[in-house]
C-alpha cells in the first residue's frame, strides 16, 4: 500500500533501537509487516525513555498516594492539594543526552518540556529548579558544557518569565562524557481546575496548537536510550532548538482556552512528538484516533509521514476540544500568534489510524501501542557493602581550618552565585528564600501562603550502598524543607542511570528505588511524577547512579521561614541529632584526604522524622533565627555556611567525650539541623526539644567576624567567603583567558 | 492617577509592575499591542520588561514599531508620563523616545542580582519620594543593559541633568565595581528633555516589600502616587 517506502529489513529494525525479540511482538500484534511510519511509531512507543519497559515493574513499588495527592505518576506532571481551592504541579524531567551533544539548546528544550508538562495541566508555572552534574572541573569539556548549560536554562526560563530558584550543582570524572541536565516546573492552579490528557467522546475535534512541525528532534526519545560512543557528536541534528518566546505564547493562549472551557482533553508534545501526545489521549480515554496530516501546520515542505510522527520540535500541543467552542479557542489563539489546526478526531475503534495524501500510512491498536510495550525483570545484582570507617583511624592531613577553608572552595562545595545569577530568579516579586541556602521559598500570590521547593541526591552514596543512598536522597530534601519551615508534602523523582542491560546497574537501580520508597513512606513524602533516564554511559562507563529528588513543601506563612544565615552576634548554636562522627564516604575523605571509600552514613528514618518535626515545630513558634540542615562536609562545613551570607562569627565549644574530633567536625551522620536562636529563647527551646525526645547540644554562640572551631585556628569570615565565592568565576575565567 | 501598562507578546514583569503601581495608588490597566488608542484619561503609560517578541531582532526594535507605541508618542509629546523598565527601556529608545542604546552587558552574560543606584535627582514625578543622591536598592535581570550613546548624546544628557540613577555599590560609590553591565557613565536610567520619559533597566518593582529583599524600589511607585495626587 506505500509506493516508495524502505522495505522493513532486520538492519532497519535495529536502526530504530528494536530488538529482534521485539519486532516479534510487533509482528504478532498487527499480524503483518508494518509500514516504516508503524515502525517509527512502535520505536518512539517501546523505547526506554517512552515506555519504562526496564524501570516499570520496580516503580509499582514505590509509594505515591496521601490523602493531599490529587494526582500521582502517569500524567503530565503530579498534582497535589496545598489547601484554600488550591493545587500545586510539579515534575521533573532530565534532557542529559541533547545537553550533552548541544548544551545551549539541550538545556533550554529540557527547561521548556518541563515548563509544558505544568501549564499543561492548567497551571501557571511559579517556579524552576534544577539539577545539574558535570564531569570532572579538568576534562576539556566541562567549562564548555557548564557555560552552555547554565546559559541555556536561563535563556529558556528567563524569557518565559518564571523565576529559577534552586538547584544543585556538582562535579565528577563520572560524567565526563554524560553531564546530567535535570529540570524541574512547579506551578499553580485551582485544585478543581485540572486539566488531563484522557479524551472523551466520539467525533470530537483534535487540534494541533504551537509552533509548526520540522524535522527537528526526529528519534531524539530513541536517541535518549541508546548509550553515547565516539560519534555521539554526529547526532546533533536530533537535538531541537528551544524557542521560549513561542512557549510564553503557548502558556498565555493555552490558559486562556481553559479558562474559557474550550479544552476536553490536552497532552503536549514532548518526546515523540504528535505519536505520544495523540496515542496518550486515545489510549487514556478508550478511543480510537485518526489523524489527517495534510492538516498540520509543517515549517518545510515535502516532510513524510514518517518525519510528521517523530518531529520533537517544541512548542506544540495536542487538544481535544470542545466542537462548541471551536471557534472561540482559535480567535484566542489567532490572537497570539499561534497555528491552530484541527488535524484529527476521536474515534470508536480503538485503532490509531494516520493518513497522508491520501493513503493510510498507519493504522494500529491504539491500546496495545501503550499496553503491550515490552516490561523487562531484568537481571539484577547488589552492589557489596563496604567497610564502615572507623573516624579513629582517619589520619587529618591538615590542621583542621585549612580542611575546612579547601572544602569551601572546592567545586562541588563552594558558591553556586556564578550560576544563579544568570537565572532570573526575582520575576514575580515572590523569592522569599533566594538560591544558595538550603531550600527556595516562594510566596504564592500576595501570601502568606507559600511553597519551599528544593533539588537532591548524593550520588557518591548512591554508588557506595544504593538502598541507603536512596534513602538519603528522600531524607535530605525532606531534610532541606524542614530547615526552612516548611511542611515536605510530596516529590519528584528523576532516576538517572547506567545501562541497566548490566546487572550490576540495574542493581544500583533496584535498591536506590527501594531505599527511595522505604524513606518516602516513613517520611510521608509520596512520589507524584517523575521520569527515568537510563543508559547514561559512555563507551561503556558508567555514571554515578543519580536518582534526583525534587522536593515540595508548603509553608503556612512565608514570614516565619527561615534561612541558613546567622544574623545578629549573640545567639546561641545548637547542634539537633545525634553526632557519631560517620566519616565513610564523606566529602572530607574524599577532597581532603584524597580517598574516596567505606559505607556511606545509615539514615534511620524515625529519626529523621522526630528531629525534622522537632526542628519545623520551632521554626513555626518563631523561636528559630536560623537554620541549616548539616549534609555534605558535616558540622564545619555547615558553620561556615552559616557564618558567610552576613559575615557573623562563631566561637564553637569542645566535643563531648568519645567522639573523634575529625569525625565531630567533619562527619556526615544523617537526620541533624543546626539551628541559632536568640539567648533568651534557649530555655523555651531546649524544653521543646526534650519534650519531643531529639537529642541536642549547645555548641556554642555567634560573636566577632572569625569561625572559630575547636582544634583549629580560627577563620576569618570574610576570607573564607572570598575563597568561597572565587572558585567558579576564576574556574570560567581561566577557560576564556 | 490612571496608568496603562502595555502588553507586548513576550513581555513577562507586566503584572510585577500592576502590583507595585497598585500597592502605591495607582490604577493599572493592562493594555494589548495591536491597539491603536491609549484608555481615555491615561496619566502615565508603562513599559514592562521581558522579552517582547522573544528579542530575536535588536532589543525592542520590534516592540518599538507597535500600532500602540504612536499613541505612546503622542502622549509623550503632550508631556504625558511614559515610563520603561527594562525591555521597556530598549523599547523606548528604539521607538525614538529616548536617546541612546542599549548593548549586551560587559561580560556577555544575563545578570540577575540586586543592585544599589544613586538617585540623581529628586525633583521628578518618579523620584520625589527619595532624597539627595539617596543608595537604593533595587534589582537587575538582563542581558543587554550596557547603555552607550554617543559622546555628543552623553554630554547632553549629562548637561541637562538627565541621568535618572546612576549604578553604585553598597556604600554609594560611583564608577568601578558598582557598575553591572558596563553603561557609559554607569548611566541605569535617562529622563526626555521635559523630564516626563523614564527609561531605565533596573526593577524598582521586585523591590516592595521588605520581605523580599527590600522596600527601596516602593519610592519610585510612591513618587508617582503623590505627584497623581498633586496634579489632580
Amino acid at each position: 500500500m506505500h509506493r516508495n517506502e524502505p522495505e522493513i529489513t532486520p538492519a532497519l529494525v535495529a536502526e530504530h533501537g528494536l530488538k529482534p525479540d521485539e519486532y516479534e511482538r510487533i509482528l504478532a500484534l498487527i499480524g503483518r509487516t508494518p509500514s516504516i511510519t508503524e515502525l517509527g511509531i512502535f520505536s518512539a512507543m517501546w523505547n526506554e525513555h517512552c515506555s519504562y519497559k526496564s524501570s516499570r515493574l520496580h516503580l509499582r513499588s514505590l509509594p505515591t498516594k496521601a490523602p493531599w495527592v490529587i494526582q500521582g505518576p502517569g500524567e503530565n506532571a503530579g498534582v497535589i492539594d496545598i489547601g484554600d481551592g488550591d493545587a500545586c504541579i510539579f515534575k521533573m524531567e532530565s534532557h542529559n543526552h541533547p545537553s550533552f551533544i548541544e548544551p545551549y539548546q539541550g538545556a533550554a528544550t529540557g527547561v521548556g518540556g518541563i515548563l509544558r508538562d505544568v501549564f499543561t495541566m492548567g497551571a501557571r508555572p511559579v517556579a524552576c529548579l534544577n539539577l545539574l552534574r558535570f564531569g570532572s572541573p579538568d576534562h576539556p569539556k566541562t567549562r564548555h558544557l557548564l557555560e552552555g548549560v547554565v546559559a541555556g536554562i536561563g535563556g529558556y526560563g528567563n524569557s518565559f518569565g518564571v523565576p529559577t530558584v534552586g538547584g544543585s550543582v556538582n562535579f565528577d570524572t563520572r560524567y565526563d562524557g554524560n553531564i546530567l541536565v535535570n529540570a524541574m516546573a512547579v506551578g499553580i492552579a485551582k485544585a478543581n481546575e485540572i486539566f488531563y490528557a484522557k479524551a472523551t467522546g466520539v467525533g470530537r475535534p483534535i487540534v494541533y496548537l504551537g509552533s509548526k512541525t520540522g524535522r527537528d528532534g526526529i528519534h531524539g526519545a530513541t536517541m535518549a536510550s541508546a548509550e553515547f560512543d565516539d560519534k555521539s557528536d554526529e547526532k546533533r541534528p536530533t537535538v531541537q532548538v528551544g524557542d521560549p518566546f513561542s512557549e510564553k505564547l503557548l502558556l498565555e493562549a493555552t490558559l486562556e482556552i481553559m479558562a474559557k472551557g474550550c479544552v476536553i482533553a490536552i497532552q503536549d508534545m514532548g518526546a515523540a512528538g504528535l505519536t505520544s501526545s495523540a496515542v496518550e489521549m486515545g489510549a487514556k480515554g478508550d478511543l480510537g484516533i485518526e489523524l489527517d496530516l495534510d492538516k498540520v501546520p509543517c515549517r518545510e515542505e515535502g516532510m513524510t509521514a514518517y518525519e510528521m510522527m517523530l518531529s520533537e520540535s517544541q512548542e506544540r500541543m495536542l487538544m481535544v476540544l470542545d466542537p462548541a467552542k471551536e471557534e472561540e479557542a482559535e480567535a484566542i489563539f489567532r490572537k497570539w500568534g499561534l497555528d491552530f489546526a484541527v488535524i484529527g478526531k476521536t474515534t470508536d475503534t480503538l485503532r490509531f489510524v494516520i493518513k497522508h495524501q491520501g493513503e493510510v500510512k498507519a493504522d494500529l491498536p491504539i491500546k496495545e501501542l501503550g499496553d503491550q510495550a515490552p516490561l523487562y525483570d531484568r537481571p539484577h545484582v547488589e552492589t557489596p557493602k563496604q567497610p564502615v570507617i572507623d573516624a579513629d583511624k582517619v589520619n587529618a592531613p591538615l590542621p583542621h581550618d585549612q580542611a575546612l577553608l579547601k572544602l569551601v572552595a572546592s567545586p562541588d562545595q563552594c558558591s553556586k552565585r556564578w550560576v544563579w545569577e544568570q537565572y532570573d530568579h526575582l520575576i514575580l516579586g515572590n523569592t522569599v528564600q533566594q538560591p544558595g541556602g538550603d531550600a527556595a521559598v516562594i510566596r504564592l500570590g500576595d501570601g502568606p501562603k507559600g511553597l519551599a521547593l528544593c533539588t537532591d541526591v548524593t550520588q557518591r552514596y548512591c554508588e557506595a550502598d544504593p538502598f541507603e543512598g536512596g534513602k538519603q536522597a528522600v531524607a535530605e530534601a525532606w531534610r532541606n524543607l524542614t530547615a526552612t519551615g516548611a511542611l515536605p508534602r510530596a516529590l519528584t523523582d528523576n532516576l538517572n542511570f547506567g545501562n541497566p542491560e548490566r546487572p550490576e546497574i540495574m542493581g544500583q537501580f533496584v535498591h536506590c528505588v527501594r531505599g527511595i520508597g522505604e524513606a518516602a513512606r516513613a517520611l510521608d513524602f509520596p512520589i507524584v511524577s517523575g521520569n527515568v533516564s537510563l543508559y547514561n554511559e559512555t563507551q561503556g562507563r558508567g555514571i554515578l547512579p543519580t536518582p534526583s529528588i525534587g522536593g515540595v513543601g508548603v509553608v503556612a506563612d512565608v514570614t516565619k521561614t527561615v534561612g541558613i544565615g546567622f544574623r545578629s552576634i549573640g545567639e546561641t548554636i545548637l547542634l539537633i541529632g545525634e553526632t557519631k562522627g560517620w566519616l565513610g564516604q564523606s566529602i572530607y575523605l574524599r577532597d581532603v584526604c584524597g580517598h574516596a571509600e567505606g559505607a556511606p552514613p545509615p539514615v534511620d528514618l524515625a529519626a529523621e522524622r522526630r528531629n525534622g518535626d522537632a526542628v519545623r515545630a520551632l521554626i513555626g513558634k518563631g523561636l528559630v533565627a536560623a537554620c541549616h540542615d548539616l549534609s555534605d562536609g558535616g558540622l564545619a562545613l555547615g558553620l561556615a555556611e552559616m557564618t558567610m551570607p552576613y559575615g557573623i562569627g562563631a566561637t564553637i565549644a569542645d566535643p563531648a567525650e568519645g567522639v573523634s574530633l575529625t569525625g565531630w567536625l567533619f562527619g556526615e551522620d544523617q537526620g541533624r539541623y543546626l539551628l541559632a536562636c536568640q539567648t533568651p529563647d534557649l530555655e523555651d527551646v531546649e524544653a521543646n526539644l526534650r519534650a519531643a525526645g531529639v537529642p541536642f547540644a549547645v555548641i556554642g554562640r555567634t560573636e566577632g567576624n572569625m569561625l572559630a572551631l575547636p582544634g583549629a585556628a580560627p577563620i576569618s569570615v570574610r576570607a573564607m567567603a572570598r575563597a568561597h565565592e572565587a572558585w567558579l568565576p576564576d574556574y570560567v575565567a581561566k577557560a576564556e583567558a | 492617577m490612571k496608568a496603562a501598562v502595555l502588553l507586548f507578546p513576550g513581555i513577562n514583569r507586566e503584572n510585577d509592575v500592576a502590583r507595585a503601581l497598585a500597592q502605591s495608588g495607582v490604577k493599572p490597566t493592562i493594555v494589548w499591542h495591536a491597539e491603536h488608542d491609549l484608555p481615555q484619561g491615561t496619566d502615565l503609560v508603562v513599559v514592562p520588561g521581558g522579552f517582547s517578541y522573544g528579542d530575536y531582532l535588536r532589543c525592542g526594535a520590534i516592540a518599538g514599531r507597535a500600532n500602540i507605541m504612536d499613541a505612546v508618542r503622542a502622549h509623550a509629546a503632550r508631556g504625558g508620563l511614559v515610563l520603561g523598565i527594562c525591555n521597556g527601556f530598549q523599547i523606548l529608545c528604539e521607538s525614538g523616545l529616548l536617546p541612546g542604546v542599549l548593548m549586551r552587558n560587559r561580560d556577555l552574560k544575563f545578570i540577575c542580582k540586586e543592585q544599589h543606584l544613586r538617585v540623581e535627582r529628586h525633583d521628578t514625578a518618579y523620584t520625589n519620594a527619595y532624597g539627595h543622591h539617596q543608595i537604593i536598592k533595587v534589582c537587575i535581570a538582563h542581558g543587554e543593559g550596557n547603555y552607550v550613546a554617543d559622546s555628543a548624546t552623553i554630554q547632553t544628557l549629562e548637561g541637562e541633568g538627565r541621568v535618572a540613577f546612576r549604578y553604585c555599590d553598597a556604600a554609594g560609590h560611583v564608577g568601578g565595581k558598582g557598575n553591572p553591565n558596563g553603561s557609559m557613565n554607569d548611566i541605569a536610567g535617562i529622563y526626555s528633555e521635559k523630564l516626563n520619559v523614564l527609561g531605565m533597566m533596573p526593577h524598582p518593582e521586585n523591590l516592595i516589600d521588605s520581605l523580599i529583599g527590600g522596600i527601596d524600589g516602593r519610592g519610585m511607585f510612591d513618587s508617582l502616587g503623590a505627584f497623581g495626587k498633586r496634579a489632580a
